[in-house]
């Protein structure tokens, strides 16, 4: 267990330094610069403005500069949004961020569960055939299509629901249903052939046989097992929430991290799109790490190498 | 009774020991003629009505696609004048002038959009693009993933230890944010090399962008394809036939290619279909926040970001591409169900 957790360690470590060097080097593969935009600032300015930020320098003390800074934990400043440190823009976009995007998992696993449970436990019958359907158009829907079409029905159709912005508890119900639909159709399918191999076990057959009720059958010992699957997809759910909420965040004008990546990337904001590209990378990294953490913890017939 | 007291005799009957004819051998087997992998997969196929259908469908959407546009009046990137913005088969001022002197025109189906291209047709080329990227994309995958997997799997030993910790660190890279980086990245190398290195003019003609997207996924996506592959070849080179096939002196290239892909050539087809869908959704996700496929070209992705900002107007021009797309991935994914309960019952959970 422990040489593995090292090696882990190790892997993620690496990787995110191979993603931080890809990032570097490709962001200034693409043409163009951060003081580039309306109005092409005067040759003179353009230099100070190079020399402040320590774009004149070579590449290699650039990124040399740029390692040294990021191991003191020194994100830099932004170089489009000026006076703010980059440090501060993802703090605040990653609250933001974080609020939908947890939302939206509580809500796909406090609905998939349920969901994929009734469909096995009503295996082969109407139920299970609605939710089956559901779920399999669920996850063949990408998430702007489901934001495009929610905002149809509730902003434009019924009236009911602002389009942009995130000011009332109002503001937020499109973005989570956005964010959660494809993974509450996901963990349901999961939850339902967990539950079905589950059922089958000989020790529910035991359980059963020792009189024990319906329920604590189910609670006890089908769905402490049946839920392992959904546990280890909640590292990739976290990679998901976090990708997808750059497409509904931009769709309903959400503040979040999502939205400062992309706007990043397109005003060539080189320290924005190196804090926030790790800053994600690190995350999700992280995440997938301790899933598989947790995933040996409750399920010890699992053995890591 | 006289006649059996004659055939209780002792007397052999010689017609007893005649040799068995045909049919009577025939009679006499109970096994049934043996069905090969193939014909007993495709046997399973048809039987599972959901699979047929969506295969029907996806011929459909693929003819829709490809053969569609060449009998279609209008062209992807024709601008008709004076038909802007026009509601489906509503027609402009001067094409209701040419109804009315007797010439017949053609109905724009889905309407036209703001510089007055037919909805339709650009529906089909996005569809086009979409199916091409899923399916190149695929293919890709699977030769330098089963090419991967197979040699390492093979090899074994110090060289596959080797093979599969460079597979852990792609498979643990966010692949949505390298992806995007690459494609912002990659589109101004591959201008340069198309127009100014001689011999690579045909990066025009297929896009720069789809170009992108086929070297982002050939980067990054046939990690799980050679994961799935080396561990099929791990179990499979280890079996008796394999050892036969050693014993008889067969060389490494016909045990790999002739013993070992073929034997998990189920597992390769329907992870391969499998990931027809998921490259789909990748390109219409990059087109949407539009780094995907460049203008004029249409894709289903840029088609419905495009119409969001007339959203309340004209709802068609958004629900026609995602429908679109949501039908070819769905219709994807439960062909390669269908495929994966017909060819590969082992990997069903």
């Amino acid at each position: 267990m422990a040489k593995y957790i090292i090696k882990r360690i190790g892997i993620s470590v690496l990787t995110i330094w191979i993603v931080s060097t890809l990032t570097f080097f490709l962001m200034y593969m693409v043409p163009g610069g951060p003081f580039m935009s309306e109005k092409t600032p005067s040759a003179a300015t353009l230099e100070a403005l190079n020399e402040k930020y320590g774009l004149d320098q070579p590449k290699l003390t650039q990124y040399k500069n740029y390692v040294e800074k990021y191991l003191h934990g020194d994100m830099g400043p932004s170089m489009k949004q000026r006076g703010r440190d980059v440090k501060d823009i993802i703090s605040t976009g990653f609250k933001v961020s974080a609020r939908v995007g947890g939302m939206s998992i509580f809500v796909a696993v406090m609905l998939g569960i349920p969901l994929g449970s009734i469909a096995a436990l009503n295996r082969g019958k109407w139920i299970d055939s609605i939710i089956m359907l559901i779920s399999t158009t669920g996850i063949a829907v990408p998430s702007f299509v489901v934001c495009t079409v929610l905002m149809l029905i509730f902003s434009v159709k019924l009236d009911l629901l602002p389009t942009y912005g995130l000011t009332s508890w109002k503001h937020y119900v499109m973005p989570v249903m956005a964010l959660s639909f494809y993974p509450t159709a996901y963990i349901s399918r999961l939850m339902r052939a967990g539950m079905l191999e589950v059922l089958g076990q000989d020790y529910i057959r035991t359980a059963k046989s020792k009189g024990l009720a319906m329920n604590r059958v189910l609670f006890k010992h089908a769905l402490r097992n049946a839920v392992l699957p959904v546990v280890t997809y909640l590292g990739p759910l976290l990679a998901y929430t976090l990708t997808g909420s750059f497409v509904v965040e931009k769709i309903f004008t959400v503040p979040g991290l999502g939205n400062e990546f992309i706007s990043s990337i397109i005003n060539r904001d080189y320290t924005m799109i190196m804090g926030t590209t790790i800053f994600l990378a690190i995350l999700i990294v992280t995440m997938n790490f301790l899933v598989d953490i947790i995933y040996k913890i409750v399920d010890p017939r699992i053995t890591l190498k | 009774m006289l006649k059996n007291a004659s055939k209780l005799s002792f007397q052999p009957d010689v017609s007893d020991f005649l040799p068995a004819g045909n049919e009577e051998k025939q009679s006499l087997v109970v096994m049934r003629e043996s069905v090969g992998f193939w014909k007993d997969g495709v046997r399973r196929f048809k039987k599972n009505k959901v699979a047929m259908f969506s295969l029907f469908v996806i011929i459909l959407i693929m003819l829709f696609a490809f053969i569609a546009p060449a009998f279609y009046p209008y062209s992807y990137e024709q601008q008709i004048r004076g038909s802007e913005a026009l509601d489906p088969f509503e027609y402009s001022t001067e094409e209701l002038a040419l109804k009315e002197s007797g010439e017949s025109v053609f109905p724009h189906i889905l309407g036209t959009d703001n510089h007055g291209r037919d909805i339709m047709v650009r529906l089909m080329m996005g569809s086009r693009i979409s199916l091409l990227v899923g399916i190149v994309a695929s293919i890709l995958v699977f030769l330098i993933g089963s090419l991967y997997g197979s040699i390492s799997g093979f090899l074994g030993g110090k060289v596959d230890i080797a093979m599969m910790q460079i597979v852990d660190i792609i498979y643990t890279v966010p692949d949505i944010l390298v992806i995007i980086l690459l494609m912002v990245s990659l589109k101004y190398p591959l201008q340069s090399l198309a127009e100014n290195i001689e011999g690579f003019e045909w990066i025009n003609t297929v896009g720069i962008g789809l170009i992108s997207i086929f070297i982002v996924f050939s980067l990054l996506y046939w990690v799980g394809m050679s994961r799935i592959v080396r561990s099929q070849i791990l179990t499979l080179k280890e079996q008796e036939f394999v050892t036969a096939a050693k014993a008889l002196g067969a060389s490494r290239k016909r045990i790999i290619g002739k013993h070992l892909l073929t034997n998990c050539m189920g597992t390769l087809i329907v992870t391969t279909t499998l990931q027809i869908p998921s490259a789909i959704f990748t390109e219409t996700f990059l087109s949407f926040i539009g780094i995907g496929v460049a203008a004029p070209m249409p894709s289903l992705g840029s088609m419905a970001s495009t119409a969001i900002g007339g959203i309340s107007s004209y709802p068609h021009r958004l629900l026609a591409p995602a429908l679109m797309i949501s039908v070819i991935i769905l219709s994807f994914n439960l062909l390669g169900d269908g495929l994966r309960d017909a060819f590969d019952p082992k990997l069903k959970n």
